[in-house]
């Protein structure tokens, strides 16, 4: 194969979509603690979108920092 | 999992409800796997990239896309319910059905698949045995897979009708034309990176429910005081202990019938011998990884069961209700056995979970289909079209006509989704199909690759014997159903038992006739046999590396694992 030195990582897709999940699924969290959905939900309590959503960020701002394109690094 | 069609009648309303959060996320899904299609586009030019990925891909990005072409979402669900229906029994099907055949593959087998440099499976058996043995496997696999591909792809289309509310034609076409898209534009290549994805989105969408459920149920131990207060007098919750005798489980098995249907016959056969999951490694950018690569996908394997049993078993110790079988819910208006993950996302995620929940079903189904539809481009075109239809031809032309196959497999294989609409009984012989067309050729493969003596002729009729005695044991039980005993060796024996022995009695006979047939036939010379056969093969060794980089220490690891699980849960 030629031409692939500049190749993205699939490692950076992943984490920049993980990244974006994460800031949707915590803002969601974040915002039915003030609007709730009013659908039944066990442990709701426990408010599972927003530290689920921040374990995606966290990821996905982990592998977008280490496999960001300009860095050179592919798969 | 039961027959779709009953799932669609019992589905009065649907178990979720998506907010406009969830569908920004499965929209933004669709959307990043088209682009990573056509981003690696224009890296697939030839045929080594379209249809090997250009053999350069490291071990964990082989071994991640390996174990999330076998992570279809049916599978999730249906082993769900089973797990449900059956209890822990149903996780033999991710430990002793698969990680001594992964582990197999990657220390004995694979080296001669990788090191031959065949394109796929039946290209080794032309190499082994000859153009019929390859012509007979090559076809029966193209059947199979597309045969396969509309099943699944129909049945997904039912799940989202049911859980979401979701056109049944909406959902085919949609996934299937995003599939055939990105796997048209940037080949096998195209399909791994976007299975690296899906793999990730399975674990990170199913994974919530698992742990929001032991924390209400109390841990594991909570768990199992409440499964054994709801429902006395059962056990859901050991492995092998309930195993000794056809009538203590419900499955009506015997442990025999789980090491050497199941373990062997069964597993064996998909693991060691299903080009669907072996193209992934085989892709790999060396043998090391391709081995590590089968190792790491073994691993992530036997943690399965944490999203597809533990919410099994999570569904009996929480759930207000008892789900039922399919004709009862049918009857009685209750939720069945084949909800209970659907149930248990709705029991515990809200916006935005839900949204990547359902995205880790699409996934699931999404990354089955894209290995169903990349192997079979590289089956059709390699072992097909090729050597049957055009011998000599530039290998630019081989890549059109791998990604217009990939399409024409896609359209296909909506054909069939729309027959098994009509025709649902095909459904329930999905999994006699796999027995028939999967089975035998492990026999034929392994045989092949440890024995120099096998022939050409007994590499053919093994594997047509197979088959044969297969189909002929499946119409003997139909024909005349009380023959199970004999089959399965006991009258109570359900359907998945059947299956498994009969996968057993086909083994016996792809290598009975495999041996006798060699025993009086005449063997290749053996130069025609080098790097094809144990004894005749150079197997580079691993000797030199770190000890942390070789495979064979990380194939050790997982199997010291596997034999502490079974025990814990035994």
């Amino acid at each position: 194969m030629s031409g692939d030195d500049h190749r993205i990582s699939i490692w950076f897709f992943i984490g920049a979509l993980l990244a974006v999940y994460g800031v949707l699924i915590t803002g969601a969290g974040v915002w039915n603690v003030y609007y709730p959905s009013g659908l039944p939900q066990a442990l709701a309590h426990l408010h599972a979108a927003i530290w689920w959503g921040g374990l995606l960020m966290l990821l996905g701002a982990i592998y977008c920092y280490k496999y960001w394109p300009t860095r050179g690094k592919k798969p | 999992m039961t027959s779709p069609i009953c799932l669609l009648a019992a589905a009065s309303t649907h178990v979720l409800t998506m907010a406009p959060v969830d569908l920004v996320i499965v929209v933004l899904y669709f959307a990043l796997v088209l682009g990573i299609g056509f981003y690696l586009k224009r890296f697939s030019t030839t045929g080594e990239d379209f249809f090997m990925a250009g053999r350069e891909m490291t071990a964990w990005i082989a071994g991640l896309s390996f174990i999330s072409a076998n992570l279809g979402s049916l599978e999730t669900m249906g082993y769900a319910a089973a797990t449900y229906q059956y209890g822990i029994l149903v996780g033999h099907a991710y430990w002793i059905a698969a990680i001594p055949a992964i582990l197999f593959l990657a220390l004995v087998m694979l080296p001669f698949y990788y090191i031959c440099r065949t394109h796929s499976v039946p290209g080794y058996l032309k190499l082994r045995y000859g153009e019929e043995a390859r012509a007979l496997s090559a076809i029966s696999f193209a059947v199979m897979t597309i045969l396969m591909s509309g099943i699944n792809m129909y049945s997904m289309a039912v799940i989202m009708k049911v859980i979401l509310g979701w056109d049944i034609h909406f959902s085919i076409w949609v996934s299937s034309l995003t599939v055939a898209l990105y796997v048209m534009a940037g080949g096998l290549r195209s399909a791994i990176f976007n299975e690296v994805l899906q793999f990730f989105l399975i674990w990170l969408g199913s994974l919530i429910v698992p742990v929001l459920g032991l924390i209400e149920a109390g841990g594991w131990n909570g768990m199992v005081e409440r499964i054994a207060r709801n429902f006395p007098g059962q056990d859901f919750t050991h492995m092998w202990r309930t195993t000794g005798a056809f009538a203590d489980n419900p499955m009506g098995i015997h442990w025999t019938g789980i090491v050497l249907g199941w373990g062997l016959a069964i597993s064996f056969g998909y693991w060691c011998t299903d080009f669907l999951i072996i193209q992934r490694v085989m892709a790999a950018r060396d043998l090391r990884s391709a081995q590590l690569g089968t190792v790491i996908g073994g691993f992530f394997k036997m943690m399965v069961p944490l999203i597809v049993i533990l919410p099994g078993l999570l569904g009996r110790a929480v759930l207000p209700f008892t789900l039922v079988s399919e004709p009862e819910a049918l009857a009685t208006g209750a939720h069945s056995y084949n909800e209970v993950l659907p149930l248990m996302m709705a029991r515990y995620c809200g916006p935005g979970l839900l949204g990547l929940g359902v995205t880790a079903l699409i996934a699931g189904f999404m990354s089955g289909m894209a290995g169903n539809v990349s192997a079979f481009a590289t089956v059709w075109t390699y072992d097909i079209y090729r050597p049957l239809i055009r011998k000599s031809a530039s290998d630019a032309h081989y890549v059109r006509m791998g990604r217009w196959c990939t399409m024409l497999g896609v359209f296909v294989s909506i054909a069939t989704a729309y027959l098994v609409m009509h025709f649902s009984s095909i459904i329930v012989y999905a999994q006699v199909i796999f027995v028939i067309f999967v089975v035998p050729m492990f026999g034929t493969v392994l045989l092949g690759m440890l024995w120099k003596r096998t022939t050409p002729a007994a590499g053919f009729w093994g594997l047509l014997a197979g088959m044969i005695v297969s189909f002929l044991l499946f119409l003997w039980v139909k024909l005349e159903p009380s023959a199970v005993r004999y089959v399965a060796f006991s009258p109570q024996a359900s359907d998945m038992a059947d299956n498994i022995y009969r996968a057993m009695w086909t083994l016996v006979a792809n290598v009975g006739v495999t041996v006798l047939v060699t025993l009086v036939t005449r063997p290749k010379p053996e130069k025609e046999l080098v790097g094809l056969v144990y004894g005749l093969t150079e197997i580079p060794s691993h000797g030199h590396w770190p000890l942390l980089q070789r495979p064979g220490f990380w194939a050790a690891v997982v199997g010291v694992l596997f034999v502490i699980l079974n025990i814990i849960f035994w």
